[in-house]
């Protein structure tokens, strides 16, 4: 017979606390009568639930509103920062040529801006050009005509390669360009952009402050929830603490009574958010093709959905767990 | 199995509730505990179930030592006793056969080795057949016997009974005697808080006597 090392002769079955004397069964027993209690708990925490549907329901809703309000905003600055990345942020530079130059000499300078290193693009508008774009868009057609000549500068628009990587190259390349004799004025077209960003920014932190306020909202009235289910189940709670249970197995149900209130509260979120969504849809689709279309709404992705219940789930069981230790260590079983 | 030495009891509010109680239960042994309300049996029987620590003295359960039990170390001692209480205390909105499992469940027993146990548990008190009845469908001698079940089914060395005849006439309640004495018969040691003296006097057992917190019979 093979001889087993000594080691596995050494351990000692614990002394004093033997949980394991009155916990009949072998090792896979006990795994699956703990797996037999979580499962119990799960489903006994959600037929609690749906017994008494309307404080559920009410309770639910107002989770949901307070995380679909959370999650609507993140979802407005998503969109938000996508509107504002379609507007080609590249800091385009317009150079607006001097008069008398003319169109031959117009099209050399823009020949020669567009080998100039640093220039991605190069959009050569001439002043007919400029005339026809300007009947079209600005409504003074009529008034335009009336003009024996055009008013209009010839407009070279320069693109430059990757000019907010590198800000100094990027002011050389205006620099040169603004004193080229050609050029009558240059005009960087960022001011605008960059407010808008700092405007994003803004509304990000605010997002987030916002989210942080509505989650400890969450937290507290899954924890108000759970508290007054405790007082309810107080008879219960000290007749399974009488017969030997521990603060693990009375927490147990309801733990996962805050899990179903956050991950209920979670999904209702998102049909909230995604109703809105739609709602708004048709809207912004209108508003996108005035603008050439180049902007498409964007919904909740998979990650952020599940990133959203996971949250939401998460906010639940803590706001529970925090109210079960406080209060389980102050119910103390009471005879009379 | 329960020893208390020199043990006493003081509340700030109150005083002494408990003198200098000493006394030893054996393995298999059955004793009353007696004396007028107010006298400390509560408070003595709290004890044993560690719901109070008491302020001097040294109480012994099955060898352990309570006074210096660590909080996460009571239930684990609470299963070495089976509690009986006047009131019952079951669940209302279970079955009897859940009531009964509750002690297994919480010590984490299989479902069949609970089943098996809580119908074994039922046919020893006569409620065999009973299981899937709610308490408030039976009787206060049948809620009685599901309380009894269920302190009993998993078997612990020792039984406290806080007057569990109180609400039951005296046919019952002899009934419900002598199914303590069955189980002092296989070993079980069983302590009775009562104040039914004339019960009392008819069993021929031990009695422990409080009076304004001083044990006067042993």
């Amino acid at each position: 017979m093979k001889q087993i090392p000594k080691k596995y002769h050494k351990r000692q079955p614990k002394p004093e606390i033997q949980r394991t004397k009155l916990a009949g069964g072998n090792f896979i027993d006990k795994i699956q009568a703990y797996r037999d209690q979580h499962a119990q708990a799960l489903f006994s925490s959600l037929g609690r639930l749906v017994a008494s549907p309307f404080t559920s329901i009410m309770t639910i809703t107002v989770l949901a509103l307070a995380i679909s309000l959370a999650s609507g905003f993140y979802l407005l600055v998503v969109n938000l920062k996508l509107v504002a990345g379609n507007m080609d942020a590249g800091d385009n530079i317009s150079l607006f040529l001097k008069d008398q130059i003319s169109d031959v000499s117009a099209r050399h300078f823009a020949d020669a801006v567009r080998r100039q290193s640093g220039v991605r693009e190069v959009k050569f508008v001439s002043r007919q050009q400029a005339l026809e774009e300007f009947k079209i868009h600005s409504g003074f057609g009529a008034a335009i005509d009336i003009l024996e000549s055009n008013p209009l500068p010839i407009v070279i628009q320069v693109a430059p390669s990757d000019a907010l990587v590198k800000k100094s190259d990027f002011e050389r390349l205006f620099n040169a360009l603004k004193q080229a004799p050609e050029v009558d004025i240059a005009q960087i077209d960022t001011q605008w952009l960059e407010r808008l960003q700092s405007i994003l920014n803004l509304t990000e932190q605010a997002g987030n402050l916002l989210s942080v306020l509505l989650g400890m909202g969450v937290l507290f009235i899954i924890g108000n929830t759970i508290r007054l289910e405790l007082h309810n189940r107080r008879d219960e709670v000290i007749i399974a603490k009488l017969v030997g249970a521990t603060n693990a197995f009375i927490q147990r149900p309801f733990l996962y009574t805050g899990f179903w209130l956050g991950f209920i509260s979670g999904v209702a979120a998102w049909f909230i958010v995604t109703a809105m969504m739609l709602i708004l849809w048709q809207s912004v689709e209108q508003l996108s093709v005035l603008y050439g279309g180049s902007f498409h709404m964007v919904f909740l992705t998979l990650t952020e959905t599940l990133s959203l219940l996971l949250a939401s789930s998460l906010l639940g069981v803590v706001g529970a767990w925090g109210v079960l230790v406080y209060q389980l260590r102050h119910t103390k079983p009471d005879k009379s | 199995m329960l020893r208390f030495e020199n043990v006493c009891m003081r509340y700030p509010e109150v005083g002494d509730v408990l003198r200098n109680i000493s006394f030893h239960l054996k393995h298999g042994e059955i004793a009353f505990l007696t004396g007028h309300s107010g006298a400390g049996k509560s408070t003595l029987l709290k004890l044993i179930a560690v719901m109070e620590r008491c302020s001097r003295g040294h109480i012994y359960l099955d060898g352990q030592d309570l006074t210096f039990a660590k909080e996460r170390q009571i239930p684990y001692l609470r299963r070495k006793v089976g509690f009986i209480f006047q009131d019952y205390k079951l669940l209302q909105d279970r079955t009897v056969f859940d009531n009964v499992a509750l002690p297994l469940v919480i010590a984490g027993f299989g479902h069949l080795e609970i089943a098996r146990r809580v119908r074994a548990a039922l046919d020893k008190v006569g409620l065999s057949g009973k299981e899937k009845k709610y308490p408030l469908a039976l009787s206060g001698g049948e809620q009685q016997r599901v309380g009894i079940a269920r302190a009993v089914v998993n078997k612990p060395p020792l039984i406290i009974a806080d007057e569990p005849t109180g609400n039951l006439d005296p046919d019952l309640s002899a009934e419900i005697m002598r199914l303590f004495e069955k189980f002092q018969q296989v070993g079980v040691t069983v302590l009775i808080a009562s104040h039914d003296i004339s019960l009392i006097s008819q069993m021929n057992h031990r009695v422990l006597k409080l009076d304004h917190g001083q044990l006067v019979a042993a």
